[in-house]
């Protein structure tokens, strides 16, 4: 109950912001915080209730829904999910509170960034196949009018090839679920979408692979996977900037959440058998995404191209199917939604201030706002992964899972943290330091205490996980285990 | 870093004191181990839990013995001196209290670099220093720097034609040479848990033995990349004499006493791998003597008083790696120089900072000259640092450098070929290094009109004195004219094992006698 509660609290926050009469459209942005707040207090007393060490789901709840079909409403968190969960109730009130400006129609930006919160989780916390199927195209809703009726200049072009490319991939993963469904009651006789059940189900190898690809399809775009990334930067880009934290800081989880949760345990045959093209395109993605973000003139899609090029290693992680990398992998999620978050909400504080995101409208600034050019630089850090900062953890176990299964893979990606500093710290250099050239840059104000209120934890937990990062490897490692034993499960 | 606004004058004091406290329990600490007999002289110290995962299982831990308690003592003894110095030298600086918690956090990174007990650890100090490194070089963020252009022409007055340079670019130059030695740093930590299934240097070195020829090679190489980054060797190199744009204090810590000698202690502490592999010990020894050539010829050009320093020490670290790439007699002659140089190039830096606070920040020779008698107390501590550096006989440099060239010697074959690169390089540095002080103190006076060179504060030139006396007598304290190589062989023994010939001061005779 208490999941659920959690699920859909911000489902019910964003009713009580739409209902906000349109007159006082400023009390929207408390509800929505209070919202979003009282989400996260839920999250913290889940996971307080969480018991360490078990790999199993907890804290979950069956009911019926459609019993013909053998659809039931079930949800539940384990190792792997939870922290999932946590960021995503940790960085939405901080979006929310990113948001506190905005002037265009607060109401229902607000509404929509609380709808697809609870869309989000969702995605999470499903444990009925058809369950996780309406809640992933449900985050594709509020995402498309945030995007398309928020954004920037392209705003619609951007939302549109972002809905399409997304949908198209779901669609395809619907055909394999719906495959799968069939094929169990032909089996057992029993209609089922209930996670559990199909994965106990035994699968010959050769569905497996025609399955894996068609889930294959929508974690592929969804996360994104080279080369099926070329809507990201536009989204990234065109969305507002607190939007894009929640696309990059939690969106961009379902996709590797996806391939952890469903496509290994589901279809491990298939999943060896990709393991190959997998690797590749992850490696790809790692080195190509970082080249091209070394060129880009705006800083949000050099961030964009980041993001994509580090979770590259997470995928990296998985396909690795050892435990390193896997509980490498799902500690790097949490990393790279704190770090990338973390470097968005900077890049919306400098837009707000400055109007524009071109690196070469900067320079210097660390003269005329320290504090920010200080927290910029710890994140920045971050990101590059400096050993004691949460993006080495993540970094290092995942290239060390990957080293394990094949070495040369994991050379070619080791390779690729030398493209991250270089990207990063020049674009650091470029705007942070230097003489300060341009006169509208010399009267920019310093971090404000909404600033520092929505910084300040980030950098805490970036600097905190990264010198103790056991609270979280713990919970995560005795669910990535079985996902694990799950990978290895020999074929009938 | 907290409250450094607020207590801004006093920032460099208390960030000195940390520093001095730290080496006065180093000392402490020292002579607790010196209580214990040869094998008991390790303790490991377990801490806490940093990273598990599968059969990886990262902690804390800390190590004490006579190579970390040596490295320890420098850094911290080094480090107060160059801290004293800085409150003086940085006096005027509007940011002074973020410089002093920068060089702390420095010296906390490189002690962790040297007491750690794994690898993980260490390379948590390792990228910890390279950080700090990045942040200290970069300090002047928006301040003009001129670029004196090397093999200028000597005219009195006349302005050379320079270019700006600014320092986040050299920042960023350190920091991606160094994060290209990590990749090496890395992929040596991946292949160690992958043959042996843990990164705890007790373990690691247990097995060292039994890894293949060419696991132990591969993991050598990967290891010494690291250290042609952090070290500034052929071909990572790069990036040292750019970091001269940091404030001179920087340089003399991090660039020539402590930061840069972390990869030959590297070799040192991993030694039994490198033994497992002749190959990986010969690429050692060549780059490093390459490197140590390739140092001296460049510097013979070079009108930058820093960058003569800088390039001086890219090929002086060469030397170190020679000592250390050749195995049993060669780990304490390379630590030997290690410590030698730490003095004596620690002072010449600073004297260096001296000679330009005197001279309006001005770094190029060819506006110095005659300097001796406006700042008498520069002028002979570095008179002192360059008799060690050149290596005339008794002072630190002569005992330290003539055990490297003792050990090549002895080596044999290549050895015999690298010692005539050694002995070459030692003629170059006498050539350049002399230079450096007659165009500095000596001779004609070139500085422009207006100029008052003056001596420097007390502040500055205390730490000069005590290093330019170390310069003279640490390496006579550390060693003796008897077999069995000297006091700092002995205490490190237990570490690094003994060489197997003990006539290595048969040689230091000779070639007191054959050297030029």
């Amino acid at each position: 109950m208490l999941l659920t509660a959690t699920l859909f609290a911000p489902l019910v926050g964003a009713v009580l912001v739409a209902l906000v009469p349109a007159s006082r459209q400023e009390s929207a942005r408390l509800v929505a915080l209070v919202a979003s707040l009282a989400t996260l207090a839920l999250a913290v007393v889940l996971a307080a209730r969480f018991r360490t060490g078990e790999a199993g789901f907890q804290l979950g709840m069956t009911a019926e829904w459609v019993p013909a079909f053998g659809v039931s409403y079930r949800v539940g968190v384990d190792g792997v999910s939870l922290p999932l969960v946590l960021l995503t109730t940790v960085l939405t009130p901080l979006a929310i509170a990113g948001s506190w400006r905005m002037t265009d129609r607060p109401r229902t930006y607000l509404a929509l960034l609380l709808v697809l919160e609870t869309a989000m989780m969702g995605v999470f916390v499903s444990l009925d196949l058809f369950l996780f199927y309406i809640f992933w195209e449900a985050v594709l809703v509020p995402a498309y009018f945030l995007i398309g009726s928020f954004g920037g200049q392209r705003r619609v072009y951007a939302a549109v090839k972002f809905f399409v490319y997304t949908l198209l991939g779901g669609l395809l993963m619907l055909v394999g679920i719906i495959a799968l469904f069939w094929l169990h009651q032909k089996a057992t006789g029993t209609p089922t979408f209930d996670y559990e059940a199909l994965v106990n189900f035994q699968k010959a190898p050769s569905t497996q692979r025609w399955l894996f690809l068609a889930f294959f399809a929508a974690f592929a775009v969804k996360t994104p996977l080279w080369p099926f990334h070329t809507w990201l930067p536009d989204a990234y880009t065109e969305a507002p900037t607190t939007t894009t934290v929640l696309l990059a800081g939690v969106m961009s989880k379902l996709g590797v959440y996806g391939f952890l949760r469903f496509a290994l345990p589901l279809f491990p045959d298939g999943a060896h058998w990709a393991q190959p093209v997998l690797l590749t395109l992850a490696v790809v993605g790692i080195l190509y995404c970082a080249l091209v973000a070394t060129v880009q003139r705006d800083f949000k899609t050099l961030v964009a191209y980041s993001s994509v090029s580090h979770l590259g290693f997470i995928v990296l992680g998985i396909f690795a199917f050892n435990i390193q990398g896997l509980q490498g992998g799902v500690f790097y999620m949490v990393a790279h939604g704190l770090v990338i978050g973390g470097l968005f909400f900077i890049t919306g504080m400098l837009e707000e201030r400055r109007g524009t995101r071109r690196i070469e409208d900067f320079g210097g600034l660390q003269q005329v706002v320290p504090r920010m050019a200080a927290v910029m630089l710890v994140i920045t850090l971050g990101s590059v992964a400096l050993p004691g900062l949460v993006g080495f953890v993540g970094e290092f176990l995942t290239l060390l899972g990957a080293f394990l299964e094949n070495r040369v893979y994991a050379v070619l990606a080791t390779g690729g943290v030398i493209l991250g500093a270089v990207y990063l710290l020049w674009a650091y250099q470029r705007m942070w330091h230097g003489r300060l050239e341009r006169d509208e840059n010399r009267a920019l104000g310093d971090l404000t205490g909404r600033e520092w209120a929505i910084l300040a934890p980030l950098v805490a937990a970036i600097i905190v996980l990264g010198l103790f990062p056991r609270p979280v490897l713990e919970r995560v490692e005795p669910s990535a285990r079985r996902v694990v034993e799950q990978t290895q499960a020999p074929s009938p | 870093m907290l409250f450094g606004q607020r207590l801004r004058a006093l920032a460099g004091w208390i960030a000195t004191l940390a520093v001095a406290a730290a080496f006065v329990i180093a000392v402490a600490a020292l002579f607790e181990l010196l209580s214990h007999s040869g094998e008991e002289r390790t303790q490991v110290l377990r801490g806490y839990e940093w990273i598990t995962s599968g059969d990886l299982r990262v902690a804390f831990d800390l190590r004490w013995d006579p190579l970390s308690a040596l490295m320890a003592l420098i850094v911290t003894g080094v480090s107060s001196l160059i801290h004293l110095y800085s409150i003086g030298y940085m006096e005027h600086d509007e940011r002074r209290e973020t410089f002093f918690s920068w060089l702390n956090l420095f010296v906390a990174s490189m002690l962790v670099l040297v007491l750690a007990q794994n690898f993980l650890v260490m390379f948590l100090g390792w990228e910890g220093v390279g950080l700090c490194s990045y942040l200290l070089v970069g300090f002047w963020f928006n301040r003009r720097l001129l670029v004196v252009n090397p093999l200028g022409r000597l005219v009195p007055g006349e302005p050379d034609d320079t270019r700006e340079v600014w320092a986040p670019p050299a920042a960023k130059k350190a920091f991606l040479a160094n994060r290209i030695g990590d990749v090496g740093f890395l992929l040596a930590m991946f292949l160690i848990f992958a043959t042996t299934g843990s990164l705890d240097f007790n373990v690691v070195f247990g097995e060292a033995s039994t890894l293949a020829a060419g696991t132990a090679t591969a993991i050598a190489l990967l290891l010494f990349l690291a250290c042609t980054g952090k070290s500034a060797q052929f071909p990572l190199y790069v990036w040292l004499p750019d970091a001269m744009a940091g404030p001179t204090p920087v340089s003399a810590l991090i660039h020539a006493a402590t930061m840069v000698t972390a990869g030959v202690f590297l070799v040192a502490r991993t030694h039994t791998i490198f033994e497992a592999s002749g190959t990986a010990q010969t690429v050692v020894v060549l780059v490093g003597a390459g490197t140590a050539l390739l140092g001296a010829l460049i510097a013979i050009g070079q009108d930058d008083i820093k960058k003569i320093l800088a390039y001086s020490t890219i090929s002086q670290l060469g030397y170190m790696f020679i000592g250390v790439g050749l195995g049993p007699i060669g780990y304490a002659a390379g630590m030997f120089h290690l410590v030698t140089h730490a003095f004596f190039k620690a002072q010449l830096f600073l004297g260096a900072g001296s000679v330009m606070h005197g001279n309006d920040e001005d770094t190029d020779i060819k506006h110095f000259g005659g300097l001796r008698s406006a700042m008498p107390i520069t002028f002979w501590t570095t008179m002192a640092a360059w008799a060690a550096i050149i290596g005339v006989p008794l002072t630190a440099g002569f005992y330290s450098k003539d055990q490297v060239l003792a050990a090549l010697f002895e080596h044999g074959g290549i050895g015999r070929l690298v010692w005539v690169v050694g002995v070459l390089t030692a003629g170059l540095t006498a050539f350049y290094m002399s230079r450096y002080v007659f165009l500095t103190f000596f001779g004609e006076r070139r500085w422009p009109e207006g100029r008052h060179p003056h001596e420097s504060p007390p502040l500055m030139t205390l730490p000069l004195i005590v290093l330019a006396v170390l310069a003279l007598v640490a390496g006579f304290a550390l060693s003796t004219f008897t077999g069995e190589g000297g006091r700092l062989q002995q205490f490190l023994e237990p570490v690094l094992g003994a060489p197997e010939d003990p006539e290595g001061a048969v040689l230091i005779v000779a070639f007191l006698v054959f050297r030029p």
